[in-house]
């Protein structure tokens, strides 16, 4: 899951420059092809091998039955129920924090763009694991016992998601001149943020919540070490007990992550395309 | 044409309200670390004026906009508009409608819901939202264009757009920074004196920024010269192209010939010819003459001092590029002793001007010079 969120970044960031670097160099387009099919072999051989196990029986045969039982698996809605909780917190608390933060730096002091932008990615370089040992050594008591600690935790994770979305999103709209004119025309800040600057937002925003669920949804090392079963940590225990069951999970999970990346392209997609007629 | 009478007539044609104010700039200053963008800036519009600052980059022009319109704080100085001191005021309770240099549509929104914009701000109903936006877009002349997308118009019908926006909610004082910069030539103009029109018949007091002459001279009413914070004229558009006050407003407006001179007793003499003038110097020093393009004669003289290097051709004249005072008469070369003057001559009458001919300039018996 690790290696699909850091897939998502790349994708989400390295976007505008490639059509254009594809295009010039339209005659090796077969070496491109055959790029695209050593990588997508790459991806997809696992991905085939582990839908053939899920869906395998005993006794040779074949059966979509585990994916149907899924939900019924011990352990299973609860683990999905914590983990959604954790995303859901998380999310608000990133976004509470980081869209205001991002448009004021924006705004008034571009210059502390570098600054941010490293202090944002400081959750990366740290291992999680070093992360996690040095906040149940200091977090308060009354939080230690509760999911909310590790949802803030997931809070400083999402933060380099998050920021980088909305930072690239700020940049493609001119927002110092559209909140002068929203300004000028009698808006408050408030209104400014809510019908100026949001809206215009919209795929970054987008892309900054999808980034943050499936960085929830995909964390294990610090769920584990704080002693909850989320979503993947119940995975990986559940492992044990049904192994097909656990792969067909996976792949689900990995499912739904394509499903939110492809509504993300579809949302851009729209607003990229001039209608001119 | 007294803009004080002209405002006192002018209504809205929407709402019936009297439009223009007085607007007051004092002694505005504004330093930006060592540079002053704005040094005892001071500047009155009289009600349902259109004033235009003109300068070079740099010159606090634009600071001198956005001081009014409050996106831009003053160190010092007063702003008031019809009477109401705006000090402290943030920019969304000023009352001015602005159009800003780039493209600043609201890209989620239609025309006629940027158009609304001010007026959903303000708070009212929906239906009355829509017939004033679509009234001013009617205005612009876009009327059946409201429901596209600003990334569906084109760079001048965006700005028709933007101008509409600034007028809905019926703004004390009408801003534009520069909003044609963006825009190819043919645009540019159509869309000033569209602008014009628009301002004219609505009476809003307008402060215009630009940076282009023509554009500033073709519009307003008065138009302020600004150099290095500070007004170095303010005058008609008729008056600063025929009096300048300075050689700076000189060079800025208009084409200028700077030729060598010498004073006289009563004025200078340049390219041969005495031409009376007031220069508060001793007879006899030498001079740099300032003459526009048409305030010089040239004829075909084939033992004439000057030769024809180019001429261009600007529609009704054309500008003729004569080459004076080289020692060496073998034709125009750069880097010669003499100076190239530019002389415009109406287009039918440069019969004989050709590259290479040799010809006479002079001053024209009524030429007004400025000695620097």
């Amino acid at each position: 899951m690790a290696a699909v969120i850091s897939d998502l970044g790349a994708t989400t960031t390295a976007e505008p420059p490639a059509p254009a670097r594809s295009r010039r160099r339209g005659g090796s387009a077969w070496a491109r092809r055959l790029v695209l099919v050593i990588a997508g072999l790459y991806f997809l051989v696992p991905l085939y091998a582990a839908f053939r196990f899920a869906i395998g029986t005993s006794d040779g045969g074949v059966s979509g039955a585990v994916f149907a039982g899924i939900p019924a698996q011990d352990g299973f809605l609860d683990a999905i129920t914590l983990t959604v909780r954790l995303a859901v917190i998380a999310l608000v608390i990133t976004l509470v924090l980081v869209v205001p933060t991002a448009v004021w730096v924006h705004l008034r002091m571009p210059r502390l763009r570098r600054v941010l932008e490293g202090v944002t990615l400081l959750p990366i370089v740290v291992p999680p694991v070093v992360l996690i040992i040095g906040v149940l050594e200091v977090a308060p008591p009354e939080l230690k016992g509760t999911p909310d600690l590790l949802a803030l935790v997931y809070v400083v994770l999402a933060l380099p998601f998050a920021y980088r979305a909305l930072d690239s999103g700020l940049q493609a709209i001119p927002l110092t001149t559209l909140v002068e004119a929203s300004r000028s025309l009698g808006a408050g800040w408030g209104r400014t943020l809510v019908s100026v600057v949001l809206p215009n937002l919209r795929s970054a925003l987008l892309a900054a919540v999808v980034l943050t669920v499936a960085m929830v949804f995909g964390e294990y090392t610090m769920a584990s070490l704080d002693q909850y079963q989320t979503f993947p940590v119940w995975i990986v225990v559940f492992q044990q007990a049904n192994a097909r069951v656990s792969v067909a999970v996976s792949l689900l999970a990995l499912l739904g992550t394509w499903a939110l990346l492809w509504l993300i392209s579809l949302v851009d997609r729209r607003r990229q395309s001039p209608e001119d007629t | 044409m007294t803009t004080t009478d002209a405002a006192e007539t002018r209504t809205d044609p929407a709402s019936g309200r009297r439009a223009g104010v007085a607007v007051e700039l004092r002694d505005l200053n504004r330093r930006f670390g060592e540079v002053r963008a704005l040094d005892g800036f001071s500047l009155d519009l009289a009600p349902g004026e259109l004033v235009t600052l003109l300068g070079p980059s740099g010159c606090g022009k634009t600071t001198a906009l956005r001081a009014l319109a409050g996106l831009e704080a003053v160190d010092s100085g007063t702003v008031v508009v019809g009477g109401r001191d705006l000090r402290g005021v943030p920019v969304r309770q000023r009352d001015m409608g602005m159009v800003f240099q780039s493209y600043s549509l609201f890209p989620n929104l239609t025309a006629r819901d940027n158009v609304a914009f001010g007026l959903r701000v303000r708070g009212q109903d929906k239906a009355a939202r829509r017939r004033r936006a679509d009234e001013l877009l009617e205005l612009v002349e876009l009327g059946g264009r409201g429901d596209r997308y600003p990334h569906q118009l084109s760079g001048g019908q965006q700005q028709r757009v933007a101008l509409a926006r600034a007028l809905a909610p019926e703004p004390q004082v009408l801003l534009l920074d520069e909003p044609l910069s963006a825009l190819d030539a043919k645009v540019r103009v159509a869309l000033r004196e569209q602008i014009r029109a628009v301002q004219t018949r609505l009476g809003t007091t307008t402060l215009f920024v630009t940076h282009d002459q023509e554009e500033a001279l073709s519009i307003s009413d008065r138009v302020g010269v600004m150099r290095d914070g500070r007004l170095e004229q303010i005058a008609s558009p008729a008056e600063l192209y025929a009096r300048p006050a300075t050689p700076f407003v000189a060079e800025f407006v208009g084409t200028m010939n700077h030729l060598p001179g010498t004073t006289t007793a009563d004025g200078v003499e340049v390219l041969g010819r005495r031409l009376p003038v007031t220069t508060g110097r001793p007879a006899g020093a030498e001079v740099d003459v300032l003459l526009r393009p048409e305030a010089l004669l040239v004829t075909p003289d084939p033992h004439g001092t000057g030769v024809v290097v180019a001429t261009t051709f600007l529609g009704a004249v054309t500008r003729v590029h004569v080459r004076v005072g080289d020692t060496q008469r073998s034709g125009a070369r750069p880097g010669g002793d003499g100076t190239t003057v530019l002389v415009d001559r109406p287009s039918a009458a440069v019969a004989g001007l050709g590259p290479g001919a040799g010809v006479t300039v002079e001053p024209a018996p009524d030429a007004q010079p400025l000695v620097a």
